[in-house]
């Protein structure tokens, strides 16, 4: 099957026990794109997430990711090292420094030279304002360093698409902003993205397209202005006004 | 006799004494060196072999397939379930039936080995399983391979966590090395009690032991305290 998407999803399950988690989820990503999935805790967004990196095998359903189904793949490291992935609790080893964590990847995966991996660890970290920071280890870090590391450490295996995990919901807000920062300047870059946040006013002013999804199903997917302002779904409009009224209150 | 001269009596008594258990170690410490570098030599290689066996057995035991998981499993349970001394019996006494002949020494370190081993590997377990399983799905996210992510993420920081049970295994197995004396081996203890039925001393010569013990103890309880400060990831220290 070929298609132009960079990555494809059609028709993804997925159940834990009883519970269904995914239930028939189509949508594809184009280089360069940015799209953000938002909806209520539990829906299965980050499931999805897990599922494009083989971390949560799906049930039924496929993915390809530059027409290759990567759902059959029998070489899965081999994908995971294209598709990066930025964790809600950041997943930093704990034992190495910023750079270690940026550089282990390289020397042990990609099985660069260390002078190399070290370059490219230090321009990585460069790019996410943390070189200063270099020599720290995560436990030294506040939390939107330790996100910042998090995404350099993706970066550096010069990967596809990155996949962020609700990529801010452990940081407070000022320290959210610069991880924001960060994942802003990275889409103007032309990097392929594909997060879930709660972060409505990031996803409307990053987003290519926004897609809303509740109990395992797309409810709608479209582009930020039209799902802010004239949902097609009135359950749409009932979760995103929900947070702009969160998000102006008391302004 | 007044106060002051039972005290004073009791002091002599204990300065006489001293000076025999001096006169002992000054008499026999060729040989009681001779036996303590045994015990070192069984305690040191037992606890390095023995670990290098934990590993294994612990990475079997979480990490294997089901059948190795079995095994392992069972083998611990086998080990930790019996006697240290039967084992040496086993070893010792027992393997000579079936034509493998070990010395002494040789005997009871292959059985310090296995039972140290089998402790460890617990130990190790539980300081595994004490490694959040985000490590493991952040080094799987990198493209590492499971065994990839075990070796270069998850042990690097067990082994840390593990050396405060570690270091209570070394002093273990340095005392029941003591054990070995039963199938001969010439270890400090074993030495001890030839010493001590030639000179009839037998409260002194095994007091001037203990002493021994105890010193060896708490040299290497020092070195444990740190290798574990040197060793410890920064941010994760233990606060005093």
């Amino acid at each position: 099957m070929t298609t132009n998407h960079l990555l494809l999803i059609e028709n993804l399950h997925k159940s834990f026990d009883d519970n269904k988690v995914l239930n028939g989820i189509s949508f594809h990503l184009d280089k360069g794109e940015t799209k953000v999935i938002v909806g209520p805790s539990g829906t299965g967004k980050s499931t999805i997430l897990n599922s494009i990196n083989m971390l949560v095998r799906p049930d039924e359903g496929k993915i390809y990711l530059e027409n290759i189904e990567i759902t059959s793949s029998k070489n899965i490291h081999k994908i995971r090292q294209e598709i990066g992935f930025v964790f809600q609790d950041f997943g930093l080893f704990n034992h190495l420094t910023a750079k270690g964590n940026v550089m282990i990847g390289l020397t042990r995966v990609k099985k660069m030279k260390k002078k190399e991996a070290e370059e490219i660890a230090m321009f990585e970290l460069e790019r996410v304002g943390l070189s200063k920071f270099a020599d720290h280890y995560p436990a030294q870090l506040s939390g939107g360093q330790k996100q910042r590391v998090g995404i350099a450490r993706a970066l550096a295996m010069q990967p596809k698409l990155i996949l962020f995990d609700e990529p801010t919901s452990a940081l407070d807000p000022e320290l959210t902003g610069e991880v924001l920062n960060v994942m802003k300047k990275l889409a103007a870059e032309g990097m392929t993205m594909l997060i879930v946040s709660h972060e409505m006013g990031f996803a409307r002013t990053v987003a290519d397209e926004i897609i809303f999804m509740e109990n395992g199903e797309i409810i709608e997917q479209g582009p930020p202005e039209k799902l802010f302002t004239n949902p097609d779904h009135e359950r749409t409009k009932e979760f995103l006004l929900k947070f702009i009224d969160l998000y102006y209150e008391g302004v | 006799m007044n106060l002051l001269g039972i005290i004073a009596k009791d002091i002599e008594v204990i300065v006489k004494g001293m000076g025999d258990l001096v006169t002992i170690f000054l008499n026999s410490y060729p040989i009681l060196f001779r036996g303590l570098m045994v015990t070192l030599l069984l305690t040191i290689a037992s606890s390095i072999f023995g670990t290098i066996f934990g590993i294994f057995l612990s990475l079997g035991k979480i990490y294997g397939n089901k059948l190795v998981s079995r095994i392992t499993t069972l083998f611990i349970a086998l080990i930790q379930g019996t006697p240290l001394l039967v084992q040496l019996f086993v070893v010792y006494y027992g393997l000579p039936v079936y034509g493998i002949n070990l010395s002494p020494v040789w005997a009871a370190l292959i059985s310090f080995i296995i039972n140290s081993g089998a402790y460890q590997a617990e130990y190790l377990r539980g300081s595994i399983q004490s490694v959040s399983s985000g490590q493991l799905k952040a080094g799987l996210s990198i493209g590492m391979s499971k065994w990839q992510s075990i070796f270069f993420i998850i042990l690097p920081q067990a082994l840390r966590r593990v050396i405060p049970a570690w270091t209570n295994e070394f002093i273990y197995l340095l005392k029941y090395t003591s054990l070995a004396y039963i199938i001969t081996a010439p270890e400090l203890m074993g030495e001890a009690k030839i010493i001590a039925s030639r000179n009839y001393e037998f409260f002194k010569t095994y007091l001037v032991v203990a002493f021994i013990y105890l010193i060896v103890v708490i040299i290497f309880t020092q070195i444990f305290n740190y290798l574990e400060k040197k060793f410890a990831i920064p941010g994760f220290e233990f606060e005093r």
